[in-house]
Order: structure tokens, then C-alpha cells, then sequence
């Protein structure tokens, strides 16, 4: 890649010793070292053309086919996505849209039909996605406090500062505290399959492993209490917003409770942009040749409490099939075959221009 | 004006009247009924800077005259007050968490560590300033000898000092140990003549100092060392008063030293800061270098970049928050607090946390860095072995690492003569005879120790006739005014080269005796002793260049002997002897020798006695004396017959014509100023190389102002626009120059110092002219300038009006004595020799090296390189603050304006402290991009850092635009992979924490690659911390993110690295945008280096000429642009078209 010379001075190297001894007699007198006297040995890389150019074509030559390979797995990848917002009126959760309040103690629920073209493969993963919500704000990010969520009792009753005006609900502490907790996404989505023979049947929907192993493990814990959460958060309120406490989130698993329910911890972890997807579910793949999703009409089923349109935002649901680089996105694929493609026809460019030039001169590439 | 005005109301009478009065030993006079004390200031030196009242308020003034420490100072109080008033800032604050106070803590102990040692440095010179004034003098008072303190020396004091004693103050001499009312002083440290000059009582005063009453009224205060004028009236018992007229041969001034002299009692007349010394002293300011105004004005660019950006922001968000739903949506509520805060308030506020935010952006660690690369580097050139001088010892010397990088764009250097360029050590060489030529070799060689070479003239004879050698020789016993030392054998004379005459004299069998009672004794070739009587002595002068003697030999005769300058010879003598010897003149001239023509004359007693008539009557007119006298002289000094001429060499240091050749070469321009005579400096010059043989030399000297029927001011007027047309505007513009450098015409100057005075003081006379314009442009265009006969302060003029003038070059003053010291303050740089006289200028002096020839390294390659790794350095620190702030500008618009940062606190301190500042210090330190050998033997290659080069705007712009395209590619590539944030292959997806860690881990290798791609010599240093700051990186980040760390309220990177790590995805991002940041800059170093190499390997054969200003299509920076938005382009075109598709 680079055209090099090692240039070790060798005297300098090898007289360090001796004539540092004489140097101690005069104490004045500079010692004769390598490093004092800038001549450390160096290796001198220099670019030129003649080193650069088989990088250049060696690059291209990677690059292009990664990024189709990129952008071929990327494309494999199957996709669907529908929003299911109910902004205008002909759509099914219009209604739950629209008469949405927060103080009711009957859910809304509406029914998306849609059809999947195509079979799905292998394991799909649920996901929703939100648009225009600012989990990047700052105000809203720094509102959390992870010592409570890592089950530390003093945090418990005495959230931190960061989480106001999410801190406190009358003199009793919130658990858990904070912006982020207090708007965690609490639709229900539930996934039908339609027979052609119009019978309905539940697509199973696994809820384990949606979240960051060392996240559920480590990050997030319950505060102790015997083993009984009710207990542990005895004298703590739950968040404005939602309609249960934080130990009832899913009081069938007592390891998906709480503060380590990984539908919580999903949510806490706050997404970079405004419009932003997060797992939801995972559908399993089925043993045998059949897809895990075959292709025929669906039906979701939402009970609508998460209210987006005050902020003009948007809720989608995401079918996709995942790779060994994650969910379908050719920006990857594109950036490789272009840098590729820029390396390579750089490459030839300079090579023009350098046998133009080098044909005058051949020894101008050797270093002093 | 005001000032002027109020010195006029408060100064009182001493300013009104233009002299002083001075009553020797405070005695009242006789004359004055009233007897008024006069009040004069104290014999106090102050050189220190500041008292202990002064000091802080004076120091920190300094201080924040820097634009930098101000903005620390405003950027800390903002952000401690901002935890007391104001919310938001607050919780940037601590989004920003604890590390970022105490980063904004640094500057501030940086700058208190400052203070400390320039306070330090002050109380040293307090301390050196109280050795002076508490030196023990000796006063007379009331005829008893009184011991005091130097400072305690009042105006009117009469004084004692012995031999070898430096004056106190300036004193008037009333009387010497001497019989003849004379004493001999050096002025070595005030002017650099080494050589004793003759200084004379007042007459009549001589006999009793005790009971002598007297005023001496004398101009006030003023600092030129030749002038001086005063009257003393001596009052005897009731007499009329005597008046005696007091010229410079009666004032003794402070600095100098008593030689050959027992003692000598002398009234004191200026004191303290008054005294012409002081007067010529200049204060030692402090100096700062181009680098750090280029910084300053780099800065201002940030800070109007930081500012505008804290705008941008705040604007938006307000824009952004009156859309309906966004400023309050229900799941982020304002908190109680700051719902009530005024709505301007809030305003002011954000811009404040935006400007917190953003004030990565503002390099606060360059300076840090700058700071010990300056203190580090600097002990590469007192390690330099190459600059230890066996003979005294001692290697360089660094009084201030401030200005290292200033040695690499040195402009004009300014170079004292004696002592500097040469050794102040005559030696005689060879003389010529009649035509043939006498070089002594070996004195054993031949009997008579003659040894005779061949001569260009010489074919038939060899040797002249020996009658004439020993006229010759005689001459040269005779013809000077050399003293015998009498404790030693050795000589005193007002020139060395008159010592080194009769030195040579002695050579040849004929020895000086000495003179006695008028008679001049002469030891000759057969051992006899010759006896002259010598009648009268005709003086030099330099509009003369010539002296005489008029002696009588024991056998009556009575001869004239002369010697002087070619140039004013060879009219007076009989012209066909001059052609013989005008050959050998005008070979050794050239060959940088001191040239004089000795010629005789036989006077018949009538002669003699007019002319000695004539003596005498001038001698004694009260009137015009010396046109007088100069009228008799010329008159006797002609028709006489030439023997011979001398050669004497001014020896010159140790390689000082290489070392003026390759400061030429390195396109400095080298002045030489001197407070010398003008023969002996334009020998020098000639010597060193400076003047060549073709080289026109134009002479602005008192000597050719003299013309005849022309006031000196008009021929002044009439010589310089003769010059500047000859120099400026027949001159070829300065393109074509460059291509016909050899075939244009050299111009030497030489300007001695009553002329530049006049030059300079002509400005109120003649305002259709100004001279001082003239001048400077004369001198621009000459290769090499000559200014002698100057004043120390008048060397610190010309420093200073070269220094501001167009385009203010930096300028570099190298001398060894006392008298550089003003111009060694003055220049940009100042560097001292280590010379035998004195240290005083080395004190004062930047850097101190041995010998002059170390100048040649010291800025070739020392300078050189220390500009290239600091420049370097400067722009790098701007570049990967830009690009690692943008990031974080661009995130603002995705987060709703919301202060929120993209990297975590960590991150954010760590970035400029621990993961990429070593390797740039490293890098800093030992980068040498073109080797020391080379550098050394190519002093053109000075050319191309010169005036600035790589901190202009073109180079700023460039690694500006780099550092926004890396902002950008590093923000938008990661901005597109997040458009679907699931990049796990376990379907999981990323936040906001993951998006900064690969912006930053990105960021982190790139700026890192970016300056391994820069480093052109890898030593060991440069590969450990380069790639040790990487993997300390990798290592940091999992350590970080690998626990859970108790005192932190949010672990928001834990595990985030690792798991970045654990998706293909990112791998992949980071390398490709790694790969595509660093393609512009890979191909416009070999663009560059190919186009660079075709162009120009005539001039610079195989050398990678990282920095060049020459004529090629990628040598400037600016042209570097077009291949960068060509990139840039194609980069986009490519990109576009395969999302598209």
C-alpha cells in the first residue's frame, strides 16, 4: 500500500551508549542519544501513485461485490409495514383516534385487515414504529432514573431530580419515574391469521428476547421485596399516564414483571429519531417446510391507548424478516458499491495519469 | 495629545528649558543668588515589568489580551454561574456531567500556572535590577571618601571609579590619574567597539576636584551615544567665571568601563533611567508569534461559527415549538419551573446551553497542547549536540518556547558585526610593495622574513628594492596612534587594525617602542633604536578615510606618512604608482580584507612650516574649526608618493559566509547593522559574502552626502530617489525576478547613522517626501543592507520599521554584546550569541546559541520544522473539533433543537483529553517531514513554509471544508443505516446512544487515520501512541460500558459498545465511512505528489515537497479545493444514482 524506507540511522543507535558516557564527564555537553538528537530510526511511508493504485483497485474490487451482497440481502429481506394510526376516516381505529381521552376505564379496540403477498420465512419479528415522537428530546431522555430501575431502594422512594415533573404524584414517588416510563407504548397488538376457509386462528407471539440481554439481566432489576413486587412497590404510585401499576404489567410471568418486563425495557431504551421502530414480538418459526408466516389475509387487533395525533405522530406495525445485518435497509449495500465503484474508477483515472507522467520520468518515485 | 498636554502643565521648567543645570558637588555658586536644588531622578535601574501593587491587575490584562483565556474566562463563569440562574444550562450541564466542569476548570489553572511564572520571571530581574543598584561606589563629599549605594548617586555627585570599574551613571571627567588629563574606556557593551577610546578631562579643572566650583549646564537627557553638548562654568575667587565648552571625548557614560587608567573622579550628570544606557534600554515586552495571531483569528472564525450555530439552534427550536403539539406533547411536560420562567429568559438561556453545547468546537486543549509542544519541543535545540561549542562549553540556550515556530519564518535578520560576524581579531595578512606582493608565511623561512609569492605583477623583480620595504615598513611603525600598554606588552588603539599594522610591522623586524614626550621610538631590523619626533598628528575622519603623521627624523627630515582608503589615496598621490598596486587593493577587497594605502612625503622645512602654521592657527579657531582644520589637512595631503598597501582580515566566526550564504539562500534578507566604521563593516560584508563581486553597491554614508554646493538635505533628497528609481522602479516586477533571479542585478546598501537619522527625523521638514518610505522600499529591493555607525537604539529603529513595515515581516536580531540588546527586544526574535563580552545580551536574548554558524541550523532546521509541526498541529486541532462537534450541530435538527448531545459525557471529555490528543502531540513533536540533512542543504525549502504558508486562509479553509465533509459524512452515513434502527441479527434495534457511539467510534479512528496519513516519519513514539490511542479507546469504551458505575445517576452506555460491536451492520458502516473520509485527502497527497514530482523535481530532485508555494496546478491549497468538491461531486452523483435505483 505505501511505498516505505526504513531509515535507521545507525550511528546515532549504536554510539548512544558510549558517548553518553563521555557526556557525563561533561556535564554541560548534550548527550548523544537518538531521541535528543531527532534521530530516532523512522519509518518514512510516502503515498505515491504506484503504491496507491493497486489499494485503489483492491478496494474497488472488495467493495462492489460486499455491497451487492449487501444489497441482494438486503432486498431478500421481506417487509410489511401498515400504519395504523386512524387519521383518516375510512380507516378502522378512526374512531379510537379520534374519541380517544385518557380517563376511560373501557379500552378501544379496532381490527386492520391486511394481506401479506408474499410467504414469510424464518423467524418474523414484530415490530411497531412511531414517527414524530421525540424520544431523542432532551428533556424527555435524561427523565429517568436508573438506579431506581436497577432496583435500588433509596432511588425507589426518592427518584432523581432529572425525572420532575414525572417524579412525584402527590407526596408519593413515582415507580417508575420519569418521562420515558410515564409514555410507555401500551398498545396491544394482537395477530390473526385468516384461512381461506375464513376461520380465524392466533398467531403465537413470543415475547421473550425482545430486549438486550445485559439490559433485562443486569440493567434493569426489581427492588427487592421477598419476591412479592406488590410489596416491593407498596409505597410507590404509578405513572400518571398509565392504567396500571408497574407490578402488574404482565403478573402471568413473574420474570417479565416489573421493572424487568422487556416491553418496558424496550421502551427505555430511547431511540435515535424521531421516527423509529421497536421490537414488539417475535413469531417463531414453525418446525417443517411451512412459512412462518404464509401469504393469505391477517387481521390485527389493537386495543388503542396510546394516543399520537395531539402530536400529529404516526403508529405503524412491522412484519420483517431479519438477516445476519439486521432489518431490511440498502443504504448499506449503496454506500459499499459506491465507495467501490469511486475506488476503482479512481484507480484507473490515476493510473492514466500516472503513466502519462511516469513515462517521463521513472525515477521520481524512489525516496531520497 | 492630552498627554503631551499634561506633561507640558506638570513637567514644569525642566521641560520648557532644553538643558540642565548641574552644580558640581552641590556647591552653590557664586553667581546665582538663589541656590535652587534641582530635582533629577534617582540612579535607580528598573528593568522588571511590574510591582507588587501592579501586578495582578497589569498581568491578567495581559492575559486576556489573549482572545482565548477570555473566552475560557466567559465560557467557566457561564457555565458555574448558569447552575445558580438559569435551568436549562443547568441540566445541559449535567447532561454533560462532572467531567465537564472540571475540563473548563483546566484553562483556568493553566492560566493561574502562567501568572505564577512571569511573576516568577519578574522577581528575577527585581533581583538583578537590585545588583546594579546596590553596587558600592565611592563619593566624594566635602573631600571625604563615602561609600554608597549605586542608587543613591544624585545629579552633581562627584564621583571616584577605579580601573576596571563600569561608570555608575554618566559622568562628566574633571579628573584622571593620567598625567596628560586623559583615560581610556570600552564601550564594548554599549556600542560593541572593543577597542579604548580616549576621553579628556575639562581643562582647568584638573588640579583640585575638592575645592573646584562649578555648574555644568548640558542638554537634557537623550539617547544618542556620540552627541553630547554642555558648557561648565568655572567660578575662581571672585573672577569673571571661565567657561569651557564640553563635548562627547568629556562624557563617560554608564556602561562603560574604565581601562589603562588608575582612577578618575567625575561629576555625575545623568542618572538612573536617564543615563544614555538606559535611555537605549529598551523593556522586554512580550513577544508572541505569528502563529498565535493566526490562531487568534482562527478562533474568532469558531467563535462566529459557535455563535452563529448557538443562533441557528435556538431559532429553530423556537420555530420548531410553535408548531401545535411539539413544544409540550403530553409525554414530555415542561417541568413547573420552567413553564414560569419568562419566555425571553428561556430564550437567553437556550442560546447559553447551546453554546455550552457546542463549545467543544472552541479547541479548548489546543492550547494545552500548544503549550507543552512549545516547553517540549523546546529542549530539542539546547539537546542539539550539534550546537555545543567545546570551546566555552555550553550548548544552546532557551530563554522562551514561545517563539519556536517564529524561527521558521524569519523574513530579515539583523546582524550585529563585531563579535557576531567576526571575531574582532585583526591579523594582518599580507601588504604589497611597489607592486609586488608580501605574504607572511613563516617568519624562519627566509633570513629577512620576507617570504614573497608569486604576485600578478612581479615577473621580472621579485622583490622591491629594499629601501622601499623599509619606508614601507617605517610607515607603518609611524602612521597610527597606538599606545604601549605598559604593564603588558601589548597594544592600545583606537581601531584594532591599527594594532594589527604595527603588529605586522613587528613581523618584519620593526618594532613600536612607544612614544615619549613627542617621540616615537622604533626598534628596527639590525636592533637599533630609531628615534622620530612626531610633530603632528592629522586625524581620521570618515569623510577623510585617511590619517597622517608628520614626523622628524633624527636626521632632520621631515616626512609625512598617510595611510587610508583606496578611494581617497589614489587622487592624492602620483598616479603612475597607482596602477601597480591598484590590482592588489582591489583583489584583496574583494577577498573580504581591510585594505589601506600607505603613502609619503618628503616636506622641505618651508613646507613645514607653513603647514605647521596653519595647524596651528585652525587648531585654535573658535570658529569653524573643523572645516578648518580639514582645509589645511587636505592641502598638505597631496602630491605624495605610494609604497604600498596592507591587508588585514577582520577574521570572521566560524563559517559565517556559509552561514549568510544559506540564510540568502533560504531567501532572508541579512542587514548588518553595526555601530563599526563604515570600511570595516563593508569588508565584512564582502567577506561574508554579503556584497559580491557584482553586487552595486549604493552608499547613503555622511561621505557622499558631502557634495559640493548642495545642502546635505537636498543631496539627501536627490541620492534617494536616485536609488529608488535605480532599485524600485527600473527594477523588474517581482514575477519576472523570480524566473531571472541570477542574471538581475544585485544592490548592496549602505546607510550610516547620521544619515538615517536624518531619514528618519525628515518627515516634519519635507512632507512631499517621505523619506522613511523612500527608504524602507529602497532597502526591500536591495539583497543585503549595510547600516553603520549605528546607535543601539538606532539599530532597534531600523529593526522597528522594518518589523511594521508592509506586510510586517518577522524579523530576527542576532548579536552578542550590550549594544544588541534593543535590537534583540525589538526584532520578533532575538537571539544572542554566547560571545567572550558580557552576557548581557544573551539575558535578553530568545534563544542563545555559541557561534553564528548555529543560526543556520536553528533556522533550517529547527525553525523549519517547528513551524511545519506546530502549524500542523494548529489546523488539526480546529479540524477535529469541527468535525467532531458538527455531528452534534446536525443531531439538533433532529431532536427538536433540544440541547440533547450525540456523544455521552464521557465521550464528550475524553475526546480532546485521552483518545486523540497524544497522538497529535506526538506527532507534533517528532514529525519530521523532510529529513535535517536535507533541510540543511537545501535552504530553499525554507522558502516554502515562508509568510505564514500554512496557517493562511487557503490551508484554514481547506481543513475546514475537511473537517465539515467528515462532520457530515460521519453524521449522515450513520443517519441513513438508522433510518432502520433493527441492525442486530436478533431482530433487537439501537437507540440514541448507539447512534453517538458509532458517530464517535468513527470519528475517533478517522481523525486518528487522518493524521497517521499526515505523519511522514513514524518512530516508535508516533506507532505506539497512534495505535495505542486507538486500542485505548476500544478498551476505554468497554470498560466504560461494561459496568454499572455507582456514582452515575444514567448508564446510558452500558453495554451500548459492545454490542455495536456485535452487529455486522456497524462493523460495516464504520469501516466504509472510515474508508470514504479519508479517499479525498489519500488522493490530493498523491494528486499532488505526482503533479508535484513532474514539476518540480528539477529543483528539488527526489524530495516530497510536502509544502510548496511553486507554479504547479496542486501546489496551493486553494487548487487542492477543485479536486476536493470534485470529489465531493462525483461522491454524490454516485451516491444518487444508486439510490435511485
Amino acid at each position: 500500500m505505501m511505498a516505505s524506507s526504513y531509515n535507521a540511522k545507525e550511528e546515532d543507535g549504536h554510539h548512544s551508549g558510549a558517548s553518553s558516557g563521555t557526556g557525563v564527564s561533561k556535564n554541560k555537553k548534550p548527550d548523544n542519544t537518538a531521541f535528543k538528537q531527532q534521530r530516532l530510526p523512522a519509518w518514512q511511508p510516502i503515498l505515491t501513485a504506484g503504491s496507491v493504485l493497486p489499494a485503489f483497485f483492491v478496494i474497488g474490487l472488495i467493495f462492489i461485490p460486499i455491497g451487492i451482497g449487501l444489497y441482494v440481502t438486503s432486498n431478500n429481506i421481506k417487509e410489511f409495514e401498515i400504519d395504523y394510526t386512524g387519521v383518516s376516516s375510512d380507516s378502522p381505529c378512526y374512531n379510537c383516534a379520534k374519541n380517544f381521552t385518557w380517563n376511560t376505564t373501557e379500552p378501544c379496540v379496532c381490527t386492520v385487515n391486511f394481506t401479506l403477498h408474499q410467504p414469510f420465512e424464518s423467524n418474523v419479528f414484530m415490530y411497531y414504529g412511531l414517527s414524530n415522537f421525540y424520544q431523542n428530546h432532551r428533556r424527555y431522555v435524561k427523565s429517568r432514573d436508573d438506579r431506581q430501575l436497577n432496583g435500588d431502594l433509596s432511588a425507589l422512594t426518592d427518584p432523581s431530580k432529572e425525572c420532575e415533573p414525572y417524579r412525584k404524584s402527590g407526596d408519593v414517588s413515582i415507580a417508575p419515574c420519569g418521562a420515558i416510563a410515564n409514555s410507555l407504548f401500551n398498545d396491544t397488538l394482537v395477530l390473526y391469521y385468516v384461512d381461506s376457509n375464513n376461520s380465524i386462528s392466533e398467531i403465537p407471539l413470543v415475547k421473550k428476547g425482545i430486549a438486550w440481554w445485559t439490559d433485562k439481566h443486569v440493567k434493569f432489576r426489581n427492588p427487592a421485596g421477598n419476591g412479592n413486587l406488590t410489596l416491593a412497590f407498596k409505597d410507590t404510585a404509578k405513572p400518571v399516564n398509565w392504567a396500571k401499576p408497574v407490578y402488574e404489567l404482565d403478573p402471568l410471568d413473574p420474570e417479565n414483571n416489573g421493572f424487568i418486563n422487556e416491553d418496558f425495557i424496550v421502551w427505555m431504551r430511547t431511540a435515535a429519531l424521531p421516527t423509529f421502530r421497536k421490537l414488539y414480538r417475535i413469531i417463531q418459526k414453525k418446525s417443517g417446510a411451512t412459512p412462518t408466516l404464509p401469504n393469505g389475509n391477517y387481521m390485527l387487533n389493537i386495543t388503542y391507548n396510546y394516543p399520537v395525533l395531539s402530536f400529529d405522530g404516526r403508529k405503524r406495525l412491522i412484519l420483517s424478516t431479519i438477516s445476519w445485518m439486521g432489518g431490511k435497509n440498502p443504504f448499506l449495500g449503496i454506500a459499499y458499491i459506491t465507495v467501490g465503484s469511486i475506488c476503482f474508477c479512481l484507480g484507473v483515472v490515476l493510473l492514466i495519469i500516472h503513466h502519462k507522467y511516469d513515462n517521463r520520468n521513472t525515477s521520481a518515485d524512489i525516496p531520497s | 495629545m492630552l498627554r503631551r498636554r499634561l506633561n507640558r502643565w506638570f513637567g514644569g521648567e525642566d521641560r520648557r528649558v532644553d538643558s540642565r543645570t548641574i552644580y558640581v558637588g552641590h556647591r552653590p555658586c557664586p553667581a546665582n543668588e538663589v541656590f535652587i536644588p534641582p530635582k533629577f531622578c534617582d540612579n535607580r535601574i528598573v528593568s522588571s515589568k511590574y510591582t507588587v501593587w501592579n501586578f495582578l491587575p497589569k498581568n491578567l490584562f495581559e492575559q486576556f489580551r489573549r482572545i482565548a483565556n477570555f473566552y475560557f474566562l466567559i465560557i467557566f463563569l457561564v457555565q458555574v454561574r448558569a447552575s445558580f440562574v438559569c435551568m436549562p444550562t443547568q441540566t445541559v450541564i449535567s447532561d454533560i456531567i462532572f467531567f465537564k466542569i472540571r475540563t473548563s476548570w483546566l484553562p483556568l489553572v493553566f492560566l493561574t500556572v502562567l501568572i505564577c511564572s512571569q511573576g516568577y520571571e519578574d522577581w528575577l530581574r527585581h533581583k538583578a535590577d537590585n545588583e546594579v543598584n546596590k553596587y558600592r561606589v565611592t563619593v566624594l563629599e566635602d573631600g571625604r571618601r563615602i561609600q554608597k549605594e549605586s542608587e543613591k548617586i544624585k545629579v552633581g555627585d562627584v564621583l571616584e571609579v577605579d580601573e576596571d570599574e563600569t561608570f555608575p551613571c554618566d559622568l562628566i571627567l574633571l579628573q584622571s590619574s593620567r598625567d596628560d588629563g586623559t583615560c581610556f574606556v570600552t564601550t564594548a557593551s554599549l556600542d560593541g567597539e572593543s577597542n579604548h577610546k580616549t576621553h579628556y578631562t575639562v581643562p582647568d579643572t584638573e588640579r583640585d576636584v575638592e575645592s573646584l566650583n562649578a555648574t555644568i549646564e548640558c542638554e537634557q537627557p537623550q539617547p544618542d551615544l556620540y552627541k553630547f553638548v554642555g558648557r561648565m562654568h568655572i567660578y575662581k575667587n571672585n573672577e569673571e567665571p571661565t567657561l569651557r565648552s564640553l563635548g562627547p571625548e568629556n562624557l563617560l557614560l554608564k556602561g562603560a568601563t574604565l581601562k589603562n587608567t588608575q582612577s578618575i573622579c567625575g561629576v555625575a550628570v545623568y542618572t538612573g533611567m536617564e543615563t544614555k544606557m538606559a535611555l537605549n534600554y529598551q523593556g522586554k515586552s512580550q513577544k508572541r508569534s505569528v502563529v498565535e495571531k493566526s490562531i487568534n483569528a482562527f478562533l474568532l472564525v469558531y467563535l462566529c461559527i459557535l455563535v452563529s450555530k448557538a443562533l441557528v439552534c435556538t431559532t429553530l427550536k423556537y420555530v420548531w415549538q410553535s408548531k401545535p403539539g411539539q413544544d409540550e406533547p403530553w409525554y414530555n411536560e415542561k417541568t413547573l419551573k420552567e413553564k414560569e420562567t419568562n419566555r425571553y429568559l428561556n430564550m437567553f438561556t437556550d442560546f447559553l446551553s447551546f453554546m455550552v453545547l457546542f463549545n467543544f468546537i472552541i479547541p479548548v486543549s489546543m492550547y494545552v497542547t500548544v503549550e507543552m509542544q512549545k516547553f517540549l519541543g523546546s529542549f530539542f535545540i539546547s539537546w542539539d549536540k550539534d550546537f555545543f561549542d567545546s570551546e566555552i562549553e555550553e550548548g544552546a540556550l532557551v530563554n522562551t518556547s514561545d517563539l519556536n515556530e517564529e524561527l521558521g519564518q524569519v523574513e530579515y535578520v539583523f546582524t550585529d558585526k563585531t563579535g557576531t560576524l567576526t571575531q574582532n581579531n585583526m591579523e594582518f595578512i599580507e601588504c604589497c610593495i611597489d607592486g609586488h606582493q608580501y605574504k607572511y608565511r613563516d617568519a624562519s623561512s627566509e633570513v629577512d622574513g620576507f617570504c614573497v609569492t608569486d604576485g600578478p605583477m612581479n615577473t621580472v623583480q621579485q622583490k622591491a628594492g629594499r629601501e622601499r620595504e623599509e619606508l614601507f615598513l617605517r610607515a607603518l611603525c609611524l602612521c597610527h596612534t597606538v599606545q604601549v600598554k605598559e604593564s603588558t606588552e601589548g597594544f592600545i588603539a583606537s581601531s584594532p587594525d591599527e594594532i594589527a599594522l604595527v603588529q605586522g610591522a613587528m613581523r618584519y623586524g620593526f618594532t613600536f617602542l612607544g612614544l615619549e614626550s613627542k617621540t616615537m621610538k622604533i626598534l628596527n631590523r639590525t636592533n637599533d633604536v630609531e628615534m622620530y619626533e612626531l610633530l603632528h598628528v592629522l586625524n581620521f575622519d570618515p569623510v577623510r578615510r585617511r590619517m597622517s603623521v608628520i614626523v622628524r627624523s633624527i636626521s632632520g627630515e621631515t616626512l609625512l606618512f598617510c595611510k587610508g582608503a583606496d578611494s581617497s589615496i589614489f587622487p592624492r598621490v602620483k598616479q603612475e604608482e597607482v596602477e601597480k598596486i591598484r590590482m592588489h587593493v582591489e583583489r584583496n577587497a574583494t577577498d573580504g580584507y581591510r585594505t589601506l594605502c600607505v603613502a609619503y612625503k618628503h616636506l622641505t622645512p618651508e613646507e613645514y612650516d607653513q603647514v605647521d602654521s596653519g595647524l596651528r592657527e585652525a587648531r585654535l579657531a573658535l570658529q569653524d574649526r573643523e572645516e578648518k582644520l580639514m582645509a589645511v589637512y587636505n592641502q598638505v595631503e597631496t602630491g605624495m608618493n605610494l609604497i604600498g598597501a596592507t591587508a588585514v582580515e577582520d577574521r570572521l566566526q566560524e563559517e559565517a559566509a556559509e552561514t549568510m550564504e544559506a540564510l540568502q539562500g533560504a531567501g532572508i534578507k541579512v542587514w548588518v547593522l553595526t555601530g563599526d566604521k563604515m570600511e570595516t563593516a563593508k569588508s565584512t560584508c564582502y567577506a561574508c559574502r554579503l556584497f559580491k563581486r557584482n553586487t552595486e553597491l549604493l552608499e547613503l554614508t555622511v561621505r557622499t552626502l558631502e557634495y559640493p554646493g548642495k545642502r546635505r538635505e537636498d543631496r539627501l533628497h536627490d541620492l534617494l530617489l536616485e536609488y529608488h528609481k535605480k532599485t524600485v522602479q527600473d527594477a523588474p516586477p517581482a514575477k519576472t525576478r523570480v524566473a531571472r533571479n541570477w542574471s538581475s542585478q544585485d544592490f548592496g546598501f549602505i546607510v550610516d547613522g547620521a544619515t538615517l537619522s536624518m531619514v528618519l527625523n525628515s518627515s516634519s521638514e519635507n512632507n512631499l517626501h517621505d523619506y522613511k518610505d523612500l527608504f524602507l522600499q529602497i532597502c526591500q529591493n536591495c539583497t543585503s543592507v549595510l547600516c553603520c555607525r549605528m546607535a543601539p537604539l538606532q539599530k532597534a529603529q531600523i529593526v522597528k520599521m522594518v518589523k511594521n513595515s508592509k506586510g510586517s515581516p518577522i524579523t530576527l536580531s542576532v548579536g552578542d554584546g550590550a549594544n544588541d540588546v534593543s535590537m534583540i527586544l525589538e526584532a520578533h526574535v532575538g537571539i544572542g550569541i554566547k560571545g567572550k563580552e558580557g552576557r548581557q545580551a544573551v539575558r535578553n536574548s530568545d534563544y542563545a546559541i555559541p557561534k553564528l554558524k548555529h543560526l543556520k541550523k536553528l533556522l533550517l532546521a529547527h525553525g523549519h520544522l517547528y513551524y511545519v509541526r506546530i502549524a500542523h498541529l494548529v489546523q488539526y486541532f480546529f479540524y477535529k473539533n469541527l468535525c467532531f462537534i458538527l455531528p452534534q450541530f446536525l443531531y439538533q435538527f433532529f431532536c427538536g433543537c433540544s440541547q440533547q448531545p450525540l456523544y455521552d459525557a464521557a465521550y464528550l471529555t475524553m475526546y480532546n483529553i485521552c483518545f486523540t490528543s497524544m497522538p497529535i502531540l506526538a506527532y507534533s513533536l517528532f514529525e519530521q517531514h523532510i529529513s535535517i540533512e536535507m533541510l540543511l542543504e537545501n535552504a530553499t525549502l525554507y522558502r516554502q513554509i515562508g509568510k505564514n504558508a500554512m496557517l493562511r486562509w487557503g490551508p484554514f479553509l481547506y481543513w475546514t471544508l475537511l473537517g465539515v465533509f467528515h462532520g457530515l459524512v460521519f453524521f449522515f452515513g450513520v443517519w441513513f443505516l438508522f433510518s432502520n434502527p433493527a441492525l442486530q441479527d436478533n431482530g433487537q434495534a439501537f437507540g440514541n446512544w448507539s447512534y453517538g457511539t458509532i458517530v464517535f467510534t468513527i470519528l475517533v479512528f478517522t481523525v486518528t487515520l487522518k493524521l497517521a496519513l499526515d505523519t511522514r516519519h513514524w518512530t516508535w513514539i508516533n506507532h505506539f501512541v497512534i495505535w495505542g490511542s486507538l486500542a485505548f479507546y476500544v478498551f476505554f469504551s468497554f470498560f466504560w460500558g461494561g459496568v454499572i458505575w455507582p456514582f452515575l445517576r444514567q448508564q446510558r452506555l452500558y453495554f451500548v459498545f459492545a454490542n455495536m460491536l456485535s452487529s455486522v451492520s456497524a462493523w460495516l458502516v464504520i469501516i466504509v465511512l472510515i474508508l470514504l473520509s479519508l479517499l479525498p485527502e489519500i488522493l490530493y497527497v498523491v494528486l499532488r505528489k505526482l503533479f508535484l514530482f513532474n514539476f518540480n523535481q528539477k529543483s528539488v530532485k527526489g524530495i516530497f515537497c510536502h509544502f510548496s508555494g511553486l507554479s504547479n496546478v496542486f501546489a496551493s491549497r486553494w487548487k487542492s479545493l477543485v479536486v476536493f468538491i470534485l470529489f465531493f461531486g462525483v461522491f454524490f452523483i454516485f451516491f444518487l444514482f444508486f439510490y435511485c435505483v
